[in-house]
């Protein structure tokens, strides 16, 4: 039996008798690279913010780890290991990628509900911070309000701020999006490093990307599984080509 | 050392003015009207915590202001009770009301935020015009001021200026860290980002429930300072006007600056005092210095300072 991480059964969301995802049961094992693919309005993002709990789906359940989250809130599940990204860059526009960073990092002192002490209780995260932004390659913007940056360096200052959390589990929603050819390269090689040691389940447009990185892929179409398995099995298979380019090309 | 209260040097240097100026305008500026500035001044900054720091725009502060005036008016005047305890009652049930409020309107954002406070606090001043200990329409009058720690005479407007100026002062150094605090950090963040700072882990609700109720406290001591100063709690302390002058203060003086809402109190407070011959025509220069910040000054007076010396302030 293989070790999975996260597993779904039957997961269903309906908006008002449209169903967007439609028993969806995945399984994620532990250590992979899991793609989720598929076209416009397969249900990817709904999926994806169903698994992160910021959607509640209308039947189903997530098991992590073995328990049960299906009833668990976003900040919950953040605090179990399981942290998302998403679409669009999520930074902190008027902070310092260094205060971004330490932003993460504050959340190993527990709740910071202490409005009576001086911030400077924070500089103990300060090194660690910077040791992260080093190794996404951002040592020269340390000091940077992520709002100055190029769109490619939010994403990475993003993924440092995901990995000050240490997850067990990463969610990318769209890692590429949006980005140039350079940025996609430095991405994904940066991707690479970041799943040693740790499962990453990503939806993902750029099929290049992909293909390098992932050994798994689901491919959803119309809210529900098309196909499963690596990327060359998936590649062959009729009914995701057809999905992919319409009727007439099967 | 960074100085003074782990500010930053020009931070320091600014609170350094202000505690001389506070210490010697008396001389040459009316005791009387130095007390309003600075209760003003305390409203705008409690209210700009929530503004400036959480993102929050909250249109019924007017509610705070003027159930602690009330509660520390009728306290003093009713019961009796001491300056001190008389201050902390009305501290005490604007934080209890903010904790209500926030509870209810926490959880939405924006303009329906903005809304259900506003609501509440129309409520409340319906209750503040019916209700018998208010006075209705006469407000509470003749608030005695007493006597601090029961020795200094408080009817002595250099001694009360004196006790204000400390009030003021703390409050603001309680501002100043809750801001620059680790709770301050997270505001921030949910401020810029709130899906993102769930989604590493942190419960923004909680974080800005206590955020309001912070504010909410804060702008009760104000309104509970100011019953004492004029001995007065009154309808006008409750009307939603009260919240849109908080608005102002804060948008002319510079939202999300630590210092912009006391600039702003000064210059709005001074333009009613040193404008009212003017009559109703106050609130149209007002209402056109308001239209000159939005349109030119949009960071307000202390933001554009800001951004010319490059710093934050």
């Amino acid at each position: 039996m293989a070790d999975f991480i996260l597993e779904t059964e039957g997961l269903t969301k309906e908006f008002r008798g449209f169903v967007a995802v439609n028993g969806v049961s995945l399984k994620i094992r532990r250590g992979a690279i899991h793609a989720l693919i598929g076209p416009n309005g397969a249900g990817k993002t709904t999926c994806f913010n169903l698994l992160t709990k910021f959607l509640d789906p209308t039947r189903g359940t997530i098991r992590y780890n073995g328990r049960d989250i299906s009833g668990a809130k976003p900040a919950d599940i953040a605090r179990m290991g399981l942290v998302r990204s998403f679409q669009i860059s999520a930074v902190f526009p008027h902070l310092s990628v260094l205060e971004n960073v330490r932003v993460a990092l504050q959340r190993r002192r527990g709740s910071s509900f202490d409005f009576w002490r001086s911030e400077r209780t924070l500089d103990a995260f300060n090194d660690r911070a910077r040791e992260l932004i080093d190794w996404v390659g951002l040592a020269d913007f340390v000091d940077t309000t992520a709002v100055e940056m190029p769109y490619g360096r939010k994403r990475a200052l993003e993924i440092a701020t995901t990995l000050a959390l240490e997850p067990e589990l990463m969610l990318l929603d769209e890692p590429t999006a949006g980005m140039g050819h350079e940025d996609v390269g430095r991405i994904a090689a940066l991707i690479k490093r970041v799943a040693a040691g740790r499962t990453v389940l990503m939806v993902e447009h750029n099929l290049s990307v992909v293909s390098d990185l992932s050994n798994a892929i689901t491919v959803l179409a119309r809210g529900e599984i098309l196909a499963e398995g690596d990327y060359a099995t998936v590649s062959k298979n009729p009914e995701v080509i057809q999905a992919y380019m319409g009727a007439g090309h099967g | 050392m960074n100085g003074f209260f782990g500010m930053p040097r020009h931070h320091a240097l600014l609170t350094v003015g202000i505690l001389v100026f506070l210490v010697v305008a008396p001389t040459f500026i009316y005791p009387v009207f130095l007390m309003k500035v600075l209760c003003f001044a305390l409203f705008a900054c409690a209210f700009n915590l929530l503004l400036g720091y959480v993102g929050l725009l909250s249109f019924g502060h007017a509610m705070f202001f003027g159930g602690a005036a009330y509660i520390t008016a009728h306290s003093a005047k009713v019961w009796g009770w001491p300056f001190e305890l008389a201050i902390l009652a009305g501290m005490a049930t604007a934080a209890a009301l903010g904790l209500i409020v926030g509870i209810l309107a926490i959880r939405r954002q924006g303009i329906y935020f903005a809304m259900i406070t506003l609501a509440l606090a129309q409520m409340q001043y319906f209750l503040a015009l019916q209700a018998k200990f208010t006075g209705g329409e006469d407000g509470i009058q003749k608030v005695p001021r007493g006597y601090l720690f029961g020795v200094i005479d408080l009817n002595n407007d250099l001694s009360l200026y004196a006790v204000v100026a400390v009030i003021f002062v703390a409050a603001f150094l309680l501002i100043y860290r809750i801001v620059h605090s680790p709770f301050g950090q997270v505001l921030k963040a949910i401020r810029e980002n709130e899906p993102r700072a769930t989604s590493l882990g942190y419960k923004a609700d909680h974080y800005k429930l206590i955020a309001f109720v912070l504010s909410a406290t804060l702008v009760g001591l104000a309104g509970s300072v100011k019953s004492i100063v004029f001995q007065l709690a009154s309808l006008t302390d409750v009307h939603w006007t009260m919240s849109g002058e908080a608005v102002l203060m804060t948008l002319v003086g510079g939202l999300g600056t630590i210092f912009g809402p006391i600039a702003g109190a000064a210059v709005i407070i001074s333009m009613e005092n040193y404008l009212a011959q003017l009559g109703p025509w106050v609130t149209v220069v007002q209402g056109v210095i308001f239209v000159i910040c939005v349109l030119a000054f949009r960071r307000g007076i202390v933001g554009e300072l800001a951004r010319l010396l490059r710093k934050s302030l």
